[in-house]
């Protein structure tokens, strides 16, 4: 199991790492939300065997992305399809912002989330 | 070396993206390139933002030049930058806290639009159509409103009102000063056909009419004119033409009339600073559309990077083809420009609403309009362009040489011959294209830019290919089952039979070329048809509907309907929706189109908990499967009701329920002739007649389209319409295309066909039909009772809590 690595991690000293669930808590090829400190989190299991994490609300009309389908490392909003990618977080669709990307880590069988400080 | 000499463009639009393209394609290493756009994105298509308004292209479509595309080519672009001064002295070009040397300055800032000086502009709820954002604010506005005013009934405000129609709004109303519409490029008589034919479009035009006031207090809510008049308006959309951007030249002292004046190498009175596109002003004209501005973008390129000194630009004939709101439109020089010298020749066909009008000046074309049927719009061109003589015999401007030369004179064109007018592309460039191999309509257009303008030579383009390369190659996706796998139905089915692939992502590992979610759900669809119970259903190839079994809404809640076959119900059962409805505080309770009892705004927790405490089956609300059937009383109580439609509903809703169709599929069923069940827009419609018998018909529909169905048969008895509806619905789930609705598979197969196969087993396939309609009813589940046990981790759960650790 990898974890997708995020283009610019930019970990703050003071970031919190949580354990998030087990790994077959995890279904795959789809996200599940978490509400960790306050922010809903949509972490994905790709088909091919990797783990990300993105806020769960689509920056262009806020649909819940945990909802949405993974079409290889992006997934694709409910509402209207708009697809964010799993690193980056940058949206296929001019003029809407990327989605914060989390970095997310598998252990064992553990799955831990890493939030910047707030 | 020599250090490049810095070439600086203030506008990224249609001119300066397109000047900075030919200056590269001709010297690629003579200039530093910088350019200055005040919209944060790329560069794209202005023509067809009306698309993008009216929802027939996306945004990412229309882009020209994406962002990457400047970091290729070395451009350095400062999007989102608005230029506040240009110091010709010192050679500089300031930007917010951008200071930019140039040796070379081109503006190309294009022009605003006109709002008329009324008051009101200024409330929300008015909007000008000019960029992409005003095109997204529209249609985000437009959402939930009733009544658009477009003001302005030229081409874009016609574009515009076009676009507003696709939002659903109970009325769009036109409003033009002049007294017809499209007042330059249209006569009265020509403004008129076009004014008939969109008012059949549903489309009000108020022509003559000058608006006084934009009346609201803070939202926009009517329209006031200056006859004191008034029309009630929930947006408003200004369109009243545009002025070139001059601000800026203006105040760095160069010479400006109605715009920046130029001379015939687009030099400003700074010789080094030049002027493409809307902005300029050249021999005293202005030009507002793309074929000239590239015609001076093109010359100017040679100017700058010395290919050709010498090269000048003497001006642009205007010649232009369109469609307006669906109706086909060309125009050539000044329709309204007449001299007491000049003939004019006209040919109406009011029927048919077609009107042609060509003014000839000394023997030549000096103008000319015509609406609603092209077929001698490029021989009128053709005339226009070159000053070529007119025929002697006029008529033969319009016919003998126009309609009957069309599919000749395509072959006998010149090389030269300009196919594409807004990309300027020759037949000589599309035939090139054609024999390297490109034979679909996209790939001539992706190599050449042919036909990605305004589209309207497309069909030019499919006949030169048919012309060159033998036959237009299909754009081979448009007859995939879905986009990632390129295989028709057929031959995906085949496959998928002979390699037992039972699931999705074994389709996609073995016949697929990617994924997408669109491909994920179709072949999820077809997948279960074919294998029933032994198929592997992965919960990822669903989209969220079918994985939690129930209608997503715009917030993210949900909507549960209990299944109300036939939509009759009982007390008990409208009690306990009802308790259910209050114990889990539902917002809202309706009825739906569907006869049935809507629960809305649910939150996924409380999906499993609500089906266990109703304890009723899935009513379909989502998947592509058999949603309803609609039924009026029937004979049980209705005075006029000959047989009993109710309990034909019943069984029929009890039998298909639960079968997957490549598109949702509703039914109705009628007691007798008046049809209150309105089944004959209904996918498949049954209806009692006099005689004791049912009529059966199908392909109809009452959504986005509205087609009535086809009678395919009469049948006797209940078991009979049973019978034979189950054979149509395996007939269509296995034959149609992916989303196919049978309002297009109906008619694309044929009722001939249809009713041989159905009715007279012409195929033999009556027993396959009937074993399928078996099979399916054995394998469905219902999948409501998967809230006892969910099949995969948190399915039902809105999003987990995780407690933050004690220390990090």
């Amino acid at each position: 199991m990898q974890t997708l690595a995020l283009k610019s991690p930019g970990r703050n000293a003071r970031a919190a790492r949580v354990r998030l669930c087990d790994l077959d808590e995890l279904p795959v090829g789809l996200g599940r939300a978490f509400v960790v400190a306050g922010r809903t989190v949509a972490v994905f299991r790709t088909r091919d065997g990797n783990v990300f994490a993105t806020a769960n609300a689509c920056p262009h009309k806020a649909g819940p992305l945990a909802d949405g389908m993974l079409v290889g490392h992006q997934v694709v909003c409910p509402m209207h399809a708009f697809r964010f990618t799993a690193d980056s977080g940058e949206c296929d669709q001019p003029n809407v912002c990327a989605v914060t990307t989390y970095l997310v880590e598998v252990e064992g069988t553990a799955v831990f989330l890493t939030l910047p400080a707030a | 070396m020599t250090t490049r000499q810095k070439l600086v463009v203030i506008g990224n639009g249609m001119a300066g993206a397109r000047l900075v393209e030919d200056v590269l394609a001709l010297d690629c290493d003579r200039f530093e390139v910088v350019m200055f756009g005040d919209e944060p994105y790329g560069n794209y298509n202005r023509i067809l933002l009306s698309n993008v308004l009216n929802g027939t292209q996306d945004p990412k479509e229309i882009f020209l030049n994406p962002l990457a595309w400047y970091e290729e080519n070395n451009v350095t672009l400062h999007a989102g930058k608005k230029v506040t001064r240009i110091d010709r002295e010192q050679r500089v070009v300031y930007a917010d806290g951008v200071e930019q040397p140039y040796d070379v300055l081109v503006l190309a800032t294009g022009s605003k639009p006109f709002v008329p000086p009324v008051p009101g502009t200024t409330l929300h709820g008015v909007f000008v159509f000019r960029t992409l954002d005003d095109c997204r604010n529209i249609a985000d506005y437009a959402k939930g409103k009733s009544n658009a005013v477009v003001i302005g009934g030229g081409l874009l405000g016609l574009e515009a009102a076009k676009g507003l129609m696709t939002h659903d709004l109970a009325s769009v109303t036109v409003v033009e000063m002049a007294p017809w519409l499209m007042s330059v490029q249209l006569d009265e008589a020509g403004g008129k056909v076009l004014g008939q034919t969109i008012e059949k479009l549903g489309l009000k035009a108020l022509t003559k009419t000058s608006t006084a006031e934009i009346q609201g207090h803070t939202h926009v809510t009517g329209v006031k004119f200056a006859d004191g008049s008034t029309v009630p308006a929930d947006i408003v959309v200004i369109s009243a033409g545009i002025r070139p951007n001059i601000d800026l030249a203006k105040e760095c002292g160069l010479a400006c009339e109605r715009a920046i004046v130029v001379d015939d190498q687009m030099r400003t009175s700074d010789g080094h600073v030049f002027g493409v596109g809307e902005c300029v002003q050249h021999r005293g004209m202005v030009y507002g559309l793309v074929a000239p501005l590239w015609e001076q973008t093109k010359v100017l390129a040679e100017v700058l990077t010395g290919t050709a000194p010498e090269k000048v630009y003497t001006g642009s004939k205007i010649a232009t083809k369109l469609k307006v709101m669906g109706v086909e439109l060309a125009s050539m020089g000044r329709i309204g420009d007449l001299k007491d010298t000049d003939e004019v020749v006209q040919y109406s066909e009011p029927a048919r609403q077609v009107y042609w009008k060509a003014i000839v000046r000394d023997g030549k074309l000096s103008a000319a309009c015509l609406l609603g049927d092209l077929g001698p719009a490029d021989n009128l061109m053709e005339l226009f362009k070159n000053d070529a003589p007119v025929p002697e015999r006029r008529l033969e401007i319009f016919f003998t040489a126009g309609s009957a030369k069309k599919d000749v004179s395509l072959a006998d064109l010149p090389d030269s011959h300009q196919i594409c007018d807004c990309n300027g592309v020759s037949k000589g460039t599309i035939c090139t294209a054609i024999k390297a191999g490109k034979c679909t309509v996209p790939s001539v257009g992706k190599a050449t830019r042919a036909g990605t303008g305004c589209g309207s030579c497309k069909g030019l383009v499919k006949g030169l290919i048919e012309a060159v390369a033998g036959a237009v190659k299909a754009d081979p996706s448009e007859g995939w089952y879905v986009p990632a796998v390129p295989m028709d139905k057929p031959t995906l089915v085949a496959e998928v039979r002979k390699r037992g692939l039972k699931s999705v992502s074994e389709v996609f590992r073995e016949l697929g070329t990617g994924v997408d979610e669109k491909s994920k759900m179709g072949l999820a669809s077809l997948l279960k048809s074919l294998w029933n119970d032994e198929y592997v259903d992965e919960r990822d190839a669903r989209y969220v509907n079918d994985r939690v079994h129930a209608n997503i809404q715009k917030d993210g809640t949900f909507s549960v309907i209990p299944r109300m076959y036939g939509g009759v119900t009982s007390a008990d059962d409208l009690i306990k929706i009802g308790v259910v409805a209050k114990k889990y505080d539902v917002p809202m309770v309706k009825v739906t189109g569907g006869q049935r009892i809507d629960l809305l705004g649910v939150k996924k927790d409380d999906l499993p908990k609500m089906w266990a405490d109703l304890g009723m089956p899935s009513g379909y609300a989502y998947t592509k499967a058999l949603r309803t059937v609609k039924t009026c009383v029937g004979s049980e109580f209705c005075r006029y009701g000959t047989n009993d439609s109710t309990a034909l509903g019943i069984a029929l809703e009890k039998r298909y329920q639960g079968f997957e169709f490549p598109a949702k599929v509703k039914l109705g069923v009628s007691g007798c002739p008046r049809n209150c069940a309105e089944a004959t827009v209904k996918d498949v419609g049954v209806i009692a007649t006099e005689g004791g018998e049912w009529e059966v018909s199908v392909g109809g529909a009452a959504g986005a389209s509205v087609r009535k169905t086809d009678v395919l048969c009469r049948v006797k008895t209940q078991a009979e319409a049973l019978t034979v509806i189950g054979r149509f619905l395996i007939y269509y789930r296995d034959n149609a295309k992916w989303l196919e609705r049978t309002y297009d598979f109906v008619p694309r197969v044929g009722l001939d066909t249809i009713k041989r196969v159905i009715l007279e087993n012409a195929t033999g396939l009556w027993e396959y039909f009937d074993r399928e309609v078996e099979a399916t009813i054995a394998a469905y589940r219902d999948p409501w009772l998967e809230r006892e046990r969910p099949v995969y981790a948190g399915q039902f759960e809105d999003a987990k809590t995780v407690a933050l650790p004690m220390l990090s």
